[in-house]
């Protein structure tokens, strides 16, 4: 080891001390440990950061998929039903209006006091009668329309319990509160006992969810309606801004003059794609629907505000995408006698393609689960019917998670869960898409 | 005739011109073993006629949308009984939806039906005769267009040029929806927040302490002056988000610096996507989140410890925000560290430095004008939210900095004023849009900042 | 083969895609070593390096230093001392190795899994390899200067200061302005930037750069300085003064250069070693590998046959 004090080097005469490098390696050893020490704790606050990221998205998902997962499942209670003439249809001649207007609540009135004849009592009787959810009405009217010889026989049918009674057959409801605190009574609690000791309640596939609207009825409470009012609504946007942003991606890369105009076009964009959500749903109450006076709460306007939104997302994405696709394809084409026009629409549009369309997919996955301007333009009414058009009012699955995550009954907490579960599905699905489209069609030039 | 079969029976028109034009070229040029006489590809000629039937067709059809309704329903009021035409604006529009509903079939409102039966006959009559009058005079402009289309014609004619133009302007004009859709919500937000500072002063809205826009429905109610205060609003927002940055800056700076400089590429391609899932979940997930899970947690939690925490907690609200932006942050600060050159990386570690010591030292150093660019644009998202506000936050404006009491947001109140049916011009709607540029103005200026920053720090490492 | 050669230069850290563009020395492609190797030693015997591998005084010797990259072999048996106060300039052609040899010194490409490096690598007399050696300690001793020039974007004063900071070795700011100026002076730059130090380092011309890196790395006081063609990337007239700065340093520092430059390695070397497809191929005294070469290769290359 060199022990010798090192002079200052050059031509200099050591106007500056200068460190032995015995005591300059003293120095630096005495430091090492506690170096040691804060390397090892800032490596472990990275991966102490990354795993609390990951565990929110694990509790987020447990929380959820625990919460919902019960939801497709609903409880069916089975009833000995008498289609009794004298109630369907006391004229006999089997008209059609007599049928539908008939009072079937009795039916299911009567069938339950035959399980429970000790039953007395207004309030009790009341009680007996919730059992069953206020939609097993329709499903007999269903069956006798369908099929009017059923009056004067006798069915065994499965009807769709009240929501309450899923929630105890599900085991949500605490059977050790006392009575004033949960909504079933102890009484409602045996009878349901004990139609589950006869074996006349079943848990079964939960189809309805899936089919039908919304509901006051957490039982009969569907995401149809949102589905579809999502759906026509993603389609307005991919209508109308794929095209106007393809062609406005191509304008500003390929056709565009660095001009003025243009820096002002491109600033906008991007300043665009960072504007509050919500804004947009104030432009659109305030310009399509105050201001051209479109209706409120249809998919159409929705589509429109959304289309706005999803506009600078897919611009900048097409524009990255045509960007990859290099020069050398285009002098190609015009070396031999192209215009730009057919240099774009012949040569780099076709290359490009793939990158726009992931971009548009990741813009209606971010439009899918937009929900603040919807609010904006009267998405949030209560909406039974599935719309059937664009301009027919609707919610959209979204808004559906907001409006049931706000009921109060419990079992809307299973189906908000539920629809989320839904929703989170069709954006993984669109998330998959564009990662497959990228993956099959990326290029490396 | 519908305007659905018109639009039909346009594209059809549009695709037989479109093969007549085409076909006039190939014969003008003497068939179609002679087609290099043509200028342009025999296609072009087509498109070409096509363009000057169908552009002038569709500005009609545009022009009849816009328009149709309007005059007709003028006609429509300009006949209605005195008394009726009499009424102000707002109980107007009603009648008219009135008719619009009874010539429709759906509603009829039992109080009017005397009166209005015949006007709703006549909108329906007119409805009619004025599609008819657009489906004649879309006849006559596409024969028109095609006839000029048709005259011009001829092997010399330049018929690609001419489309390309046409192409172009239309490219154009889709470039400049971005501008137009900046000066809608301008002018959207600006025109109404005018109204509402002409019935509430501005600085009494700036600087104003209270916020309680319910405004009296009879006269002598408590409270009826309603008063526009945006002070508790700004505070709360800012008390949120705030949280939600002391959640996400810390956590997603900490998870960029670690995929990005002690992660092996095997972890990294799982943790990276894996982060950036919670990006794609939906806001309203959150707000359900923080609502249904977070808040009951809080209180309960605060419970043990003896703390009484709002169930509406401006913690509860805040931290989910802050998870949710947690991928924002770190992946925009990992591209902002991976544009630190290696170069620098290696000169510090080549001096001996540890990796941390170089992070801390060398790497977000020369990073920080990124990362306070990505921290400014996390801030607009974080004061722009809605949906976990709307759903885990308070609607009572407390001027408080406690987090664990309950307060409101702008984006909260925007909402709260606009959703349910109400009339347009009262002050409550107003102050929502007044909201709305305040909202709009801050996250603006926010993302110019951040847009300039940004852009200066790339062009100093590119 | 980008990719190994990413793997080959990415210091430190787990080789990244990114990475690859930026390592500071991927112009040395791998590449060749994918040619058989076989047919040297075939036609020069036992493929032995010829010349003297020793040195009077070492600092650093290497013997039996063999790297592999997964199955590629990068560098095989290689015998070297450099020497106290000793100039040894390391020349040969592209993807030879030079600069993966240097990495080794000071541990630099230290975290490539797939990378085995064997043999004994000591600096006095300790292993450098060693499991209980600080690595953070071994690049305070063994410093080094990179191809390109990468001050730190921070101010001149800041830049120097960097090492001994991170290192503790100054106790307080008068400590600190000897090292930070002593540096400066004798890396030649102290009369320039005395009135700039406040100033950014990356305001400077290229050349200052390149001797404010140095300036910085001898402000760690190391023994050892590897500078990995630290002129590439400069101007004649810069490329000047850091050679005169080299020649200058050597009298208190032993110092390994890249070079691709023939004239520079013998203006500045006392010795050069010769690299040829991962072989140590000839080391000798400068002049004579410059005159009268003992080895076919090394004739090949200074005369400019290939490389």
């Amino acid at each position: 080891m060199p022990e010798e004090k090192i002079t200052a080097g050059g031509k200099s005469s050591g106007t500056y001390n200068l460190m032995s490098f015995d005591e300059s390696r003293r120095r630096v050893k005495a430091g090492l440990r506690k170096r040691h020490r804060k390397e090892r704790q800032f490596r472990l606050m990275g991966i102490g950061s990354v795993l609390l990221g990951i565990s929110f998205l694990v509790f987020l998902f447990t929380t959820i998929i625990g919460n919902g997962y019960s939801a497709f499942w609903q409880t069916w209670i089975q009833l000995d039903i008498t289609f009794e003439e004298s109630v369907i249809d006391p004229d006999g001649n089997r008209a059609p209006e007599a049928l539908s207007s008939a009072n079937y609540s009795r039916l299911i009135r009567g069938s339950l006091l035959e399980i429970f004849p000790e039953v007395t009592g207004r309030r009790d009787r009341r009680a007996l009668n919730a059992l069953v959810s206020n939609g097993a009405v329709f499903e007999i009217r269903d069956l006798v329309m369908a099929d009017p010889d059923l009056v004067g026989s006798t069915r065994s049918l499965w009807l769709l319990a009240d929501d309450e009674v899923d929630m105890l057959i599900k085991g949500q409801v605490d059977r050790s509160l006392e009575q004033g605190s949960r909504r079933l009574k102890d009484t409602q609690i045996e009878w349901i006992d004990q139609l589950q000791a006869d074996g006349r309640v079943e848990k079964r596939f939960n189809t309805l969810f899936f089919s039908s609207g919304d509901s006051r009825e957490p039982e009969l409470a569907g995401i149809w309606g949102a589905v579809k009012g999502s759906f026509f609504m993603l389609l307005v946007t991919l209508l109308l801004s794929f095209p106007l942003g393809v062609a406005a991606a191509v304008y500003l890369e390929e056709l565009a003059p660095k001009s003025r105009w243009v820096d002002l076009i491109e600033i906008n964009i991007n300043n665009l794609a960072a504007v509050p959500s919500i804004i947009y749903g104030l432009l659109g109450l305030a310009i399509f629907i105050n201001f051209f006076g479109l209706p409120r709460s249809v998919p159409l306007v929705g589509g429109l505000v959304l289309t706005l939104m999803t506009l600078p997302v897919i611009i900048i994405a097409g524009r990255a995408s045509l960007k990859s696709v290099p020069p050398s394809v285009r002098e190609a084409a015009l070396g031999v006698g192209a215009s730009q026009m057919q240099v774009v629409t012949h040569h780099v549009l076709p290359l490009a393609m793939p990158g726009m369309l992931t971009g548009a997919i990741i813009g209606m996955a971010r439009a899918l689960g937009e929900s603040a301007p919807l609010l904006m333009i009267g998405m949030v009414a209560f909406i039974v019917e599935a719309p059937g058009s664009p301009l027919d009012p609707s919610t959209a699955l979204p808004i559906q998670v907001y409006l049931w995550a706000d009921s109060p009954e419990r079992a809307f907490v299973e189906r908000t869960s539920a629809a989320i579960m839904v929703l989170l599905l069709f954006l993984l699905l669109m998330n998959v898409t564009a990662v497959w489209l990228r993956s099959k069609f990326e290029r490396r030039w | 005739m519908q305007i659905s079969t018109l639009i039909l029976l346009l594209a059809a028109v549009l695709i037989a011109v479109f093969w007549l034009g085409r076909d006039k070229a190939i014969r003008c040029a003497g068939g179609i073993g002679s087609v290099r006489k043509l200028h342009s590809l025999p296609g072009y000629y087509g498109y070409y006629t096509a363009i000057w039937c169908g552009i002038p067709g569709l500005i009609l059809i545009g022009l009849w949308f816009m328009a149709g309704d309007v005059l007709i329903l003028q006609q429509i009021t300009s006949q209605l009984p005195e008394h009726l035409r009499q009424l102000p604006g707002p109980e107007l529009s009603l009648v008219v939806n009135d008719i619009k509903n009874m010539a429709a079939g759906q509603f009829i409102n039992p109080a009017r039906i005397g009166e209005l039966s015949d006007a709703a006959e006549q909108y329906t009559n007119l409805q009619d005769a004025s599609r008819w009058i657009l489906a004649w005079s879309m006849l006559a402009v596409v024969c028109l267009g095609f006839g000029w289309a048709w005259s011009r014609l001829s092997p010399g004619f330049r018929a690609r040029n001419r489309v390309e133009r046409v192409m172009k302007t239309g490219l154009i004009l889709a470039s400049t929806l971005a501008v137009f859709t900046s000066v809608g919500i301008l002018f959207s937000v600006v025109i109404e927040a005018f109204r509402f500072f002409q019935k509430v002063p501005v600085a009494d809205f700036l600087f104003g302490l209270n916020w309680s826009p319910q405004t009296a429905i009879r006269p002598d109610q408590v409270g009826s002056s309603g008063s526009f205060g945006a002070i508790p609003l700004l505070f709360g927002t800012l008390l949120i988000s705030g949280i939600a940055m002391l959640v996400a800056v810390p956590l997603g700076l900490m998870i960029a610096i670690y995929l990005s400089e002690y992660a092996s590429r095997k972890v990294r391609s799982w943790v990276k996507p894996l982060v950036e899932v919670l990006a794609g979940i939906p806001t309203v997930v959150y707000g359900y989140f923080a609502a249904l899970t977070v808040a009951p947690l809080l209180r309960n939690f605060g419970e043990s410890l003896g703390w009484s925490v709002a169930s509406e907690s401006a913690l509860g609200a805040g931290l989910v925000m802050g998870v949710m932006i947690i991928p924002f942050v770190s992946s925009l600060s990992d591209d902002v560290i991976h544009a630190v050159p290696q170069s620098l990386r290696d000169g510090s570690y080549g001096l001996g430095a540890t990796r941390s010591e170089t992070v801390k030292r060398v790497v977000l150093p020369a990073a920080l004008p990124g990362i306070v660019s990505a921290v400014l644009l996390a801030v607009s998202r974080a004061i722009g939210e809605t949906m976990i506000v709307v759903m885990a936050a308070g609607l009572a404006a407390n001027l408080t900095i406690n987090p664990l009491e309950a307060v409101t947001t702008v984006t909260v109140q925007i909402v709260t004023l606009l959703v349910g049916d109400q009339e347009f011009d009262s002050t409550k709607t107003l102050a929502a849009f007044a909201l709305g540029l305040v909202l709009f103005v801050v996250t603006l200026i926010l993302n110019v900042i951040a847009l300039r920053v940004v852009r200066r720090y790339r062009e100093q490492y590119e | 083969m980008s990719n190994e050669a990413a793997i080959m230069e990415a210091p430190e850290l787990q080789s990244e895609p990114r990475r690859i563009e930026d390592a500071t020395a991927v112009q040395e492609p791998a590449a060749k070593r994918d040619e058989p190797m076989m047919m040297d030693e075939e036609q020069e015997g036992k493929g032995h390096t010829v010349g003297d591998i020793t040195a009077a005084d070492p600092v650093i010797s290497v013997r039996n230093c063999n790297v592999h990259y997964d199955d590629t072999c990068a560098l095989k048996n290689i015998n070297l001392d450099i020497g106290r106060g000793e100039v040894i300039a390391l020349i040969g052609p592209s993807g030879c190795g030079k600069s993966t040899f240097l990495r080794c010194l000071n541990r630099m490409n230290d975290t490539i899994d797939s990378a085995r490096i064997t043999g004994t690598f000591n600096l006095y007399g300790e292993d450098i390899y060693a499991a209980e050696t600080d690595v953070v300690l071994l690049r305070a001793r063994v410093g080094m200067v990179f191809q390109k020039p990468n001050p730190f974007p921070k101010s001149i004063y800041e830049n120097v200061a960097y090492g001994p900071r991170i290192h503790g070795l100054a106790t307080s700011r008068a400590e600190m302005d000897d090292i930070v100026y002593g540096s400066l002076e004798r890396a030649g730059l102290l009369d320039e930037l005395k009135s700039r130090m406040d100033d950014r380092g990356t305001s400077l011309s290229g050349g200052q750069q390149q001797r404010l890196c140095i300036a910085r790395t001898i402000a760690v006081n190391p023994e050892v300085i590897l500078m990995d063609e630290p002129c590439s990337s400069l101007d004649p007239i810069a490329t000047a003064k850091i050679e005169d700065l080299i020649d200058e340093l050597s009298r208190n520092y032993a110092i390994a250069i890249i070079t691709h430059s023939m004239h520079q390695a013998a203006r500045v070397s006392r010795r050069t070693a010769y690299f040829h497809l991962g072989r140590l191929i000839e080391v000798d005294a400068t002049d004579k590998i410059f005159t009268n070469p003992g080895h076919r290769l090394t004739e090949d290359y200074v005369t400019g046959r290939f490389g």
